[in-house]
């Protein structure tokens, strides 16, 4: 008892902030800080698209997510299925870079792409904001799908291609069913680092901005209380999602095939 | 090193008379502003696509001056679109390397006759950019000392009570250096427009020693408002317009004796700007008073028009109830149209030279690093 | 698990190898020129190898890199602590509710980060629902904050990173045959002993796993420092971000990026040596 007792205050602790946030989306507050309670109103979400480059900056958000997702995950399941699957030369390379990858400070990668697109000259914008999203989302699928693949019974696909099944029939027949609750467990971390980050994205979007860089300064004059309505939404959406993938396969829980990866 | 050391002079550029040969309106421009630099609506935007028939893109995306010039940086050195016509700077480091490293688009005043008609004297010819050959002031803005009536039960009006051990833990700084170092240097007895570095090292022992000694909280950029306006530190440094128009009725602003700084926020065009005959336009129709008032309504900032305040009168007569309390408020404030004697006790950010620059950085920088 | 196809692997690993190549090892490479290199942004740097970068980086700033050290590693640990009995009663007492609990303890992460953080200023501040009641009922004298101190940063990081320390918890504890810990009871007799000698020692592989992927992105955080903390609890990846992009110089922020990175590969590496790799890179190692 005193373990659940505790496991809930925990996860009292986690959601606090969140629902804190929810709270402030209805707060009835005139000027622009919105930090002090001041009654009950749903005119933010009656308004919610009233603050052009709030609403701006959160479309740029969701399709640079959708983007740089689809490409990380298809990018990540090709590596993850030769990384789990076959022995070739460099293998050892390539799963230390991919390590290197998803364990470095987002920082120093922000850092080090920004020296190269100041040294070269590239403009930043849009198109870097998606090389810079799929490369660090890129590691974490590929960790995961590898970690989906070791598990699998390589019989199977050799009975298809006993049966005749041509390479893609056996990838689109039985490998993609089989490793695809690691890619979906994939996508879904890529999803979530992507929307919300601050620090590669400050680095290496020029002034492209995204939702949470644009909450961020914001934050320095006050926050409007449509980014708590659109924050709430996101969280809405985002929880859905993961519930939904988390209840289409009830044993296999998506989210710590990475970190059992890691850990192993 | 070589190479540097020769070519260092010859680099700023001279205003280029040939810049605007060729060039014209387009009927569109981009333009990039701080965060709540204009009304929610836009409304004064929609008036100038109104009046104009230019249409504009109107983005937020400067969240501060450093950054920013980090992000346009490259692609103006590689004479690349930064994909805005129109920017604010504030006067400062970056301001002042843009004009030296030729970004921006040597200004026709030609073109700009409201700006000759409507700006007022004060806002003319800055020292930080002489005969505005490169910019024109959007909105001006004073730091002073803002605190919180309920808790400071003295009136506060010398920046030496930032120092004072009996607000222990209850003192806010700002992190930007050229911020700090200003008041560090009236701290020390010296005017900031002519300091040397020998007074930079003696503000920034000061100001180390105040860090160290624990009475200051925080150094903030902007959110000391929040802060100061709960009471989490009861004095602090602050900016006229956002005591003006953030903080809670208990905040009060003074401007020190010592002196206070006074900066502008200025409109420019970068010199790879694909619109700038309309960027020149749109400078040059918010010099009309008619069109400022509103926006000076809204943001609470310094105008460099000052029959706006005649507009912002007019305005207080023809509403009624709470917006004209509002406005009458505003039209009255020193924080919005300082008087002449405060004026007199403000002071600029140091202008720094390629040289003195890394020397003065140095010397305030690491203070709110915690270095 | 040898297979045949000897063009397959290089064709699968060949666009995401890319990808990495281009925006990983490259720009990496890139960066470490670049924090030898001298000059300004003005006149433009070029490559002297000029190691004072490092030197001058470290002389003003080691201080702030050694904080960054400290708080990371008083976070992990309270990650650690706080995360383990959760992740115990989840993986032996929870069920068939695994999942949902599980689901709960990474959902608060959807919300971007910021506005979470700074839901912790609204909840903690001076006189907030949190402090307020206690301070208005003599319970803590009226100067007490949380807001502004190394504690709040410490706390923030533990708070932001914590699943990343509870999940690999959890997934060790998960493998362990079920039987074990009774059998553990049975022959040592009394619950700590059977704990301390059995379960903790095969769990550890996911507190190892845990600490590393919790301290090495605490150590590079700024965030919290910057929203949560005072004059004191500065951490070196602000330094880093406003070298950049306040001043534009690239080469001292790359430097003490560099430091940064050096400082955690070879933390990470010595604490892998002394723990056996396995247990913490797996089979990459």
């Amino acid at each position: 008892m005193i373990g659940r007792a505790y496991t809930w205050l925990l996860l009292g602790w986690l959601l606090l902030p969140v629902a804190v946030m929810a709270l402030f989306a209805f707060n009835d507050t005139e000027n622009r800080g919105n930090t002090r309670w001041q009654g009950f109103t749903l005119r933010w979400y009656q308004h919610l698209f009233d603050r052009p480059d709030l609403t701006r900056a959160f479309a740029t958000s969701v399709v640079l997510a959708l983007v740089s997702t689809a490409v990380a995950t298809v990018l990540g399941t090709l590596a993850g299925l030769a990384l789990g699957r076959y022995r070739f030369r460099g293998r050892g390379a390539v799963n230390v870079v991919v390590l290197m990858s998803v364990a470095c400070p987002e920082l120093v990668l922000g850092a080090a792409l920004l020296s190269m697109f100041v040294t070269l000259n590239v403009p930043r914008g849009f198109p870097t904001l998606v090389a810079a999203h799929v490369l660090f989302s890129l590691g974490f699928v590929a960790v995961t799908v590898r970690a989906r693949v070791a598990g699998l019974d390589p019989a199977v696909d050799e009975a298809a291609r006993d049966l005749g099944a041509g390479p893609w029939a056996r990838f689109r027949l039985v490998t993609l069913p089989m490793i695809a609750p690691g890619v979906a467990a994939g996508a879904l971390l890529a999803f979530a680092m992507s929307i919300d980050d601050v620090v590669v994205t400050g680095f290496t979007g020029g002034s492209t901005v995204t939702f949470p860089v644009w909450v961020y300064g914001a934050t320095k004059t006050g926050v409007p209380p449509q980014a708590n309505a659109l924050g709430t939404l996101l969280f809405a959406a985002g929880a859905l999602a993961a519930l939904a993938a988390s209840r289409r396969r009830p044993r296999q829980s998506s989210e710590p095939k990475i970190t059992e990866e890691i850990s192993r | 090193m070589a190479a540097s050391a020769c070519g260092v002079k010859g680099r700023g550029k001279a205003p280029d008379a040939d810049f605007w040969r060729g060039k014209r309106a387009a009927g569109k421009l981009s333009w990039a502003n701080w965060p709540g630099y204009m009304q929610d609506d836009q409304a004064t935007i929609k008036a100038f696509e109104r009046d104009s028939g230019v249409r504009v893109t109107y983005r937020e995306v400067i969240e501060e001056t450093g950054p920013w010039f980090g992000k346009i940086q490259a692609p103006l050195a590689a004479h690349q679109s930064i994909g805005f016509d129109l920017m604010v700077l504030t006067n400062g480091i970056q301001l002042e390397k843009c004009r030296r490293l030729g970004y921006l688009a040597p200004l026709d005043h030609a073109r700009l006759p409201n700006f000759e008609k409507y700006a007022g004297p004060g806002f003319k010819n800055p020292s930080f950019d002489p005969g505005n050959a490169f910019t024109v002031p959007y909105e001006s803005g004073v730091t002073g000392i803002a605190y919180n009536t309920r808790y400071v039960k003295e009136e506060i009006t010398s920046i030496a009570q930032l120092f004072d051990p009996k607000y222990k833990g209850r003192v806010g700084m700002m992190s930007d250096s050229q911020e700090l170092g200003s008041f560090g240097v009236f701290a020390v007895g010296a005017d900031p427009e002519k300091s040397t570095p020998d007074d930079w090292r003696r503000a920034a022992a000061k100001l180390r020693r105040q860090r160290d000694d624990g009475i200051v909280r925080k150094y903030y950029e902007q959110d000391y408002v929040d802060a100061v306006s709960k009471g989490e530190v009861w004095l602090t440094m602050a900016w006229s317009g956002d005591v003006y128009t953030m903080a809670g009725p208990d905040v009060a602003f003074v401007v020190p004796e010592e002196g206070g700084t006074s900066w502008t926020d200025n409109l420019c065009i970068p010199s790879t700007a694909e619109h700038p005959v309309d960027a020149l336009t749109l400078m040059d129709w918010l010099y009309v008073p008619e069109h400022n008032a509103p926006l000076t309504e809204f943001v609470n900032y310094i105008t460099p028009v000052p029959d706006t305040r005649r507009i912002i009168r007019a305005d207080a007569q023809k509403a009624s109830g709470k917006k004209a309390k509002e406005l009458t408020r505003l039209a009255d404030s020193p924080l919005v149209f300082p008087n002449a004697d405060e004026l007199a006790r403000l002071r600029r950010y140091r202008r720094l030279t390629q040289d003195e620059e890394p020397v003065y950085q140095r010397a305030f920088e690491p203070i709110p690093r915690g270095a | 698990m040898a297979r045949r196809g000897r063009f397959a692997p290089y064709l699968l690993v060949l666009p995401g190898g890319l990808w990495l190549l281009a925006f990983f090892l490259i720009p990496m490479t890139l960066m470490a020129s670049l924090s030898l290199q001298s000059g300004n942004l003005i006149d433009g740097f070029r490559q002297t190898f000029h190691w004072q970068n490092y030197r001058d980086g470290i002389g003003v700033y080691g201080g702030v890199l050694a904080r960054s050290l400290g708080y990371a590693l008083a976070a992990t640990v309270a990650c650690a602590v706080l995360s383990y009995p959760a992740a115990h009663w989840i993986a032996f007492r929870a069920g068939r509710h695994k999942t949902r609990y599980l689901f709960l303890l990474v959902v608060p992460y959807f919300v971007s980060f910021v506005l979470r953080t700074f839901a912790w200023r609204q909840v903690l501040t001076d006189d907030g629902p949190l402090l307020g009641p206690l301070k208005d009922h003599g319970l803590l004298p009226t100067d007490f904050r949380v807001l502004d101190t190394g504690f709040a940063v410490i706390a923030g990081l533990t708070y932001n990173f914590l699943p990343f320390m509870a999940l690999p918890i959890y997934v060790a504890l998960e493998r362990v045959d079920r039987s074990l810990p009774e059998a553990a009871r049975d022959l040592y007799a009394g619950r700590a002993a059977a704990f301390a000698r059995v379960l903790l020692p095969l769990s550890l592989p996911g507190v190892f796993a845990g600490a590393v992927l919790t301290f090495v992105p605490m150590a590079a955080d700024y965030v919290n420092a910057e929203v949560l903390g005072g004059p004191d609890d500065t951490m070196v990846g602000g330094v880093v971000r406003a070298e950049y992009f306040d001043n534009g110089a690239y080469p001292t922020a790359s430097a003490l990026s560099f430091t940064l990175m050096a400082v955690l590969l070879v933390a990470v590496l010595a604490y892998a040596r002394a723990l056996g790799a396995r247990n913490v890179l797996g089979d990459a190692a």
